[in-house]
């Protein structure tokens, strides 16, 4: 802290004298550059207020409109479904795609030979970068009908679990499968940030602990995980984020109905999905709702990102600026 | 080790043999299949089987053989390996599927033509196999490159300068906090929600509500883009060693030039994914794009006027709302080889941002 | 060597963004320009917003009426019903595509940017409503109305029921479970199918008309036309209900109506949209329909959409005027209207329909 706050005063006078000495920089564009930084963050502030009065204004007829004219009879009852089923579907993925994707960032940083992991960080990097829209048309046309079977034997076997209750889905577009293709489509981001973070471990760190007769995974457990734990939160995060907002891949792989706590069969309903599904033939007090829900959907992920900023500040000693 | 052949002994004693790997491996597919066959058999339990044998039987022996240590270390290991064989397969056949469905539809005509004049009666001719796939996605992938790259630009600056402020000039103060804090809410922002907006900031700034062209979608999507430059670009600062900048203020090197010619270079590589990924989440969006840029078969060159189509919106409506109801597998196969253009397109993008990164980037020892 | 490596990539990237632009066209179909004889003087851009169920027939209309007006544009983007109508009324749009005709709390609204005497509907695309089905050897189903609103609330669960069998007499009907497939997405063919549902099946149908599938009677949903089809199509057993000219190989009910089981065909979809009442209370030459539901008439198929393009009955300029009133009228044509068919499978206006819509078309006129 007493580092970064106070900036060194350059001896600019001397820069002509010596040309052994770096480029130090105008004092002068010191203060410009920290002006414009700062009204770079200003701005966004300002966005977001102006986003925020937006999504407040329009949503706000479907607090003082007549029970009768909303969709489900109250507001609360129209949300109650969504939330489940985004939980549900966001929370699938990440069951999912954390363990796998912290496990291939670190077969690529640790594991994998050199040569090799270049081209796979590459391939996942291009991967996280396959817009949503192909990977849920994927998901219907490819992963659904594959899928069908694995859940007959699912009813099959664990029906007596209230999440596994047949007769399956015979299309496969249920909130299971859904889920499933959000955790791939979240794979890539957790694995591509983790990567560039494992990447960043100090060297020396490793090479002590390998040093000291650790092995490998010793290693890892004892100098990379410290090092990465608020990297690794703050990408689950982000994946997290992407996840909840999702709105094409869900849209196109679920077929969407009213609640069902059975993951195999067909229904449930995520709010970005809701909103992409009404929004085109939505008027006047229907639109308001959808507002509302995209309202709901904004704070859900605000305490995602909350909890995860508790979480990351808990941990900032290891962060290498502060 | 040569000289040591006498101790060799001490070495090598309690290490499992280099066979043993291979072994149970192939004892874990030959169960795999016994046990799958039980339940009924299908390739997916099979591998499923095979993997858990694999994954559980291997480290045990290797444990067994070597002590407990080097036993969780095997497990750690064919886990990691495993994740990684487990994660290639539905990420190979989304490129696979991509592939051998978009190859077919590429031509000269699809790259170079618009959508002006095709009907679906034109696609009906097409599906009678009297033509070849006349219509194509130049207009769309104009829109595209154009709208990405205006929102990139509003936003890499913002996003980029925000986190250095963050980083470097923040001293934890409510503003500071203020703006963290206010960048995770814009992570949330459905996308649709940012369509509205931009498309009613501009409604109300230009007292005219049908404005809709280019540079409002790609202001809609700066707005989902900037967040997630900011957040990325912040992680990717931080995690930059205090004794690079402690080194270089030594030298008597100002703050700013710092910055610029140390903390950044230092970070380009994880900056440059982190805004390939902020590009790939907005450059497939659909529905915000729809209410700021419109629908348009035909080209337009100017981001500023008139409305503009993208390769997202054109896959959508050539999937939902095909050109001639009858024959539409023809619309479908736009549909596809406009989405391997799509890929095509931002794997260019990420081979770009990687040359810049690799330009700017210090030699480091890895 | 590092801005070498820079202005490598960027010149590479401008070389690529330079051939690209060099070589579009917006030729896709190969028509030779040179056949300018027949050309307008109409000139101008049209924007028009509205319901993504017109856009296979907007297509085939803007490709004819450029051909003959090379001066003018027309833009048209599917963002649904109720966007365009809003837009209409914002006046973001100078015409709208619309499922539903203006509500006449719109109706007033609409005197706000469309002059003092509001915006008018004309019915520009009818199409036929399929209730189609997924029966391997059942060439010919007939269905009245009670029957298909039990068989959509899943009161009937197999094929060869009592109800069914009833009225198929010689048909082998099998002992398939029935799979309901309905859309996921708000549109306007659910609000007709369920209209007529409501108002065809003797009280069999409990729900009111509405663009959302009612969530108590579940079944297999599915985003849009293409997706119900496809869904249905890939499930044996399975009914559904889509534009006509989507359903491809399917199954077609021949639906009761009147005394008799009427096949689905362009004609006898007109027949219905042409003995429906007008909505009234509007703009005099509007025409807004009220669909008759249950028509009397011989060979009138009562389970049909009609889509209006809803335009003002005043605009600022002259051009735009000329615009609308040229473009509205390619449209309504015997050529528009076969354009149409031909690419989007709808039915043709009838003759009395047209003269009517050319009534409102000319009521079009300059402010001031």
């Amino acid at each position: 802290m007493s580092i970064t706050s106070d900036s060194p005063n350059g001896p600019s006078t001397r820069r002509n004298s010596s040309k052994e000495l770096p480029d130090v920089g105008n004092p002068a564009a010191d203060k410009i550059f920290s002006g414009i930084s700062l009204s770079a963050g200003i701005l966004i502030l300002v966005v977001l207020a102006a986003v925020a009065i937006f999504l407040v204004a329009q949503a706000l007829p479907v607090f003082s409109a007549n029970a009768e004219e909303l969709t489900a009879g109250s507001f609360l009852k129209y949300i109650w479904p969504l939330t489940i089923g985004t939980l549900i579907a966001s929370a699938i993925a990440l069951l999912i795609a954390t363990p796998v994707g912290i496990g291939v960032a670190l077969y690529i940083s640790h594991y994998a030979p050199r040569r090799f992991a270049k081209t796979i960080g590459y391939i996942i990097d291009l991967l996280a970068a396959i817009p949503s829209v192909i990977f849920g048309a994927w998901g219907a046309a490819v992963l659904a009908p594959k899928i069908v079977p694995f859940y007959d034997w699912l009813a099959a076997y664990f029906g007596w679990l209230p999440i596994f209750v047949g007769p399956a889905s015979q299309t496969g577009k249920t909130i299971l499968t859904a889920g499933i293709v959000l955790g791939i489509m979240i794979l890539p981001i957790i694995t591509s940030m983790c990567r560039e973070i494992f990447i960043q471990t100090p060297k020396l760190q490793e090479e002590a602990a390998l040093g000291l007769g650790a092995t490998r995974w010793e290693m890892v457990k004892m100098t990379v995980f410290p090092f990465a734990r608020t990297g690794i939160v703050s990408s689950v995060m982000l994946a997290l984020g992407r996840a909840l907002g999702e709105t094409m891949a869900v849209t196109l792989v679920l077929a969407s109905g009213p609640l069902n706590a059975s993951l195999i069969q067909s229904g449930n309903q995520t709010f970005a999905s809701e909103i992409a599904l009404n929004f085109p033939e939505a008027y006047g007090l229907r639109m308001s709702e959808l507002i509302a829900a995209g309202l709901v959907l904004f704070v859900i992920t605000l305490i995602v990102n909350v909890i995860a900023r508790m979480i990351t500040s808990r941990y900032k000693e290891f962060s290498g600026a502060n | 080790m040569s000289s040591a052949a006498v101790t060799s002994s001490r070495f090598t004693s309690g290490q499992a043999p280099k066979w043993l790997t291979p072994a149970v491996g192939l004892a874990a597919i030959i169960l795999g299949a016994a046990l799958s066959a039980l339940i009924g058999f299908s390739v997916a339990t099979w591998a499923l089987f095979a993997g858990l044998i694999f994954v559980i039987a291997g480290p045990i022996l290797i444990g067994i053989i070597e002590g407990r240590r080097k036993g969780s270390d095997a497990f750690a290991r064919f886990l990691v390996y495993g994740t990684f064989l487990i994660a290639l397969i539905p990420l190979v056949s989304v490129l696979w599927t991509v592939l051998s469905k978009g190859i077919p539809g590429l031509s000269g005509n699809l790259l170079t033509t618009s959508m002006n004049g095709v009907t679906g009666v034109v696609d009906n001719k097409t599906a009678a196999g009297d033509q070849p796939i006349l219509g194509g996605i130049y207009h769309a992938i104009i829109g595209t490159l154009e709208i990405t790259a205006l929102a990139t630009i509003i936003s890499v600056p913002i996003g980029l300068l925000t986190a250095i402020y963050l980083v470097e000039y923040a001293t934890g103060g409510p503003l500071s906090r203020a703006i963290t804090f206010f960048v995770d809410v814009m992570t949330g922002i459905p996308s649709i929600v940012a369509g509205l907006f931009a498309a009613s900031f501009f409604a109300f700034a230009t007292g005219s509500p049908s404005t809709r062209t280019g540079f409002v979608a790609a202001v809609a999507l700066s707005v989902l883009m900037v967040p997630t430059v900011v957040r990325n670009a912040e992680e990717m600062l931080r995690i930059v060693p205090n004794e690079l900048r402690e080194a270089s203020y030594a030298l008597g090197v100002r703050k700013w030039r710092t910055i610029m010619k140390v903390v950044i270079p230092t970070a380009i590589s994880g900056i440059a994914s982190g805004v390939t990924l902020a590009i790939a989440r907005v450059i497939g969006e659909t529905a915000p794009i729809l209410v700021t840029a419109g629908f348009v078969n035909s080209i337009n060159f100017n981001a500023f006027s008139g409305w503009m189509a993208t390769l997202p919106t054109y896959i959508y409506y050539q999937i939902m709302t095909p050109t001639s109801p009858t024959s539409p597998q023809v619309s479908e196969t736009r549909a596809w080889a406009a989405a391997l253009i799509l890929i095509l397109i931002v794997m260019l993008l990420n081979l770009t941002a990687r040359a810049i990164a690799k330009a700017f980037a210090p030699k480091t020892g890895r | 060597m590092k801005t070498k490596a820079f202005a490598g990539a960027g010149s590479l990237a401008l070389i690529g963004m330079l051939a690209l632009s060099a070589c579009g066209s917006d030729n896709a179909t190969g028509t030779s320009t040179g056949d300018k004889a027949s050309d307008s003087n109409i000139s101008g851009s049209l924007k028009g917003i509205g319901a993504s169920s017109q856009k296979a027939a907007i297509d085939a209309w803007e490709a004819g009426f450029t051909s003959s007006n090379s001066k003018a544009t027309v833009n048209y983007s599917p963002d649904g019903s109720g966007a365009g109508r809003k837009a209409l009324l914002a006046g973001g749009a100078q015409f709208a595509g619309s499922d539903a005709h203006l509500s006449s709390d719109e109706y007033e609204q609409s005197k706000e940017k469309c002059g003092p005497e509001g915006a008018i509907d004309i019915p520009v695309y009818i199409s036929p409503i399929a209730i189609a089905y997924n029966l391997p050897g059942v060439d010919s189903l007939n269905l009245d109305g009670e029957t298909i609103a039990k068989i959509f609330k899943g009161d009937i669960k197999k094929w060869n029921d009592d109800a069914i069998k009833k009225q198929n007499d010689g048909v082998d009907l099998p002992d398939t479970n029935i799979t309901v497939v309905h859309r996921s997405d708000d549109s306007g063919t659910t609000e007709n199918f369920t209209e007529y549902l409501a108002k065809a099946s003797n009280g069999a149908w409990d729900k009111e008309a509405d663009g959302n599938w009612p969530s108590d009677y579940a079944g297999e949903s599915n985003k849009g036309t293409s997706g119900v089809v496809s869904t249905t199509t890939s499930t044996e057993g399975a009914i559904t209900y889509a534009d006509a000219s989507a359903v491809g190989d399917l199954g077609k009910v021949k639906v009761k109506s009147g005394e008799e089981y009427v096949e689905l065909s362009p004609e006898a979809a007109a027949k219905t949209v042409e003995v429906s009442e007008k909505v009234g209370g509007m703009h005099a030459n509007d025409m807004s329909l009220d669909i008759n539901r249950t028509p009397e008439e011989a060979g009138a198929y009562p389970v049909v959409l009609v889509s209006y393009h809803i335009v003002c009955s005043q605009y600022d300029n002259q051009e735009t005027v000329d615009l609308v009133k040229a473009y509205e009228n390619y449209v309504i044509s015997e050529d528009g209207q076969k354009t149409a068919a031909d690419s989007a499978h709808s039915a043709p206006l009838t003759d009395t329909l047209r003269e009517d819509a050319k009534k409102a078309i000319d009521a079009v006129k300059v402010a001031g």
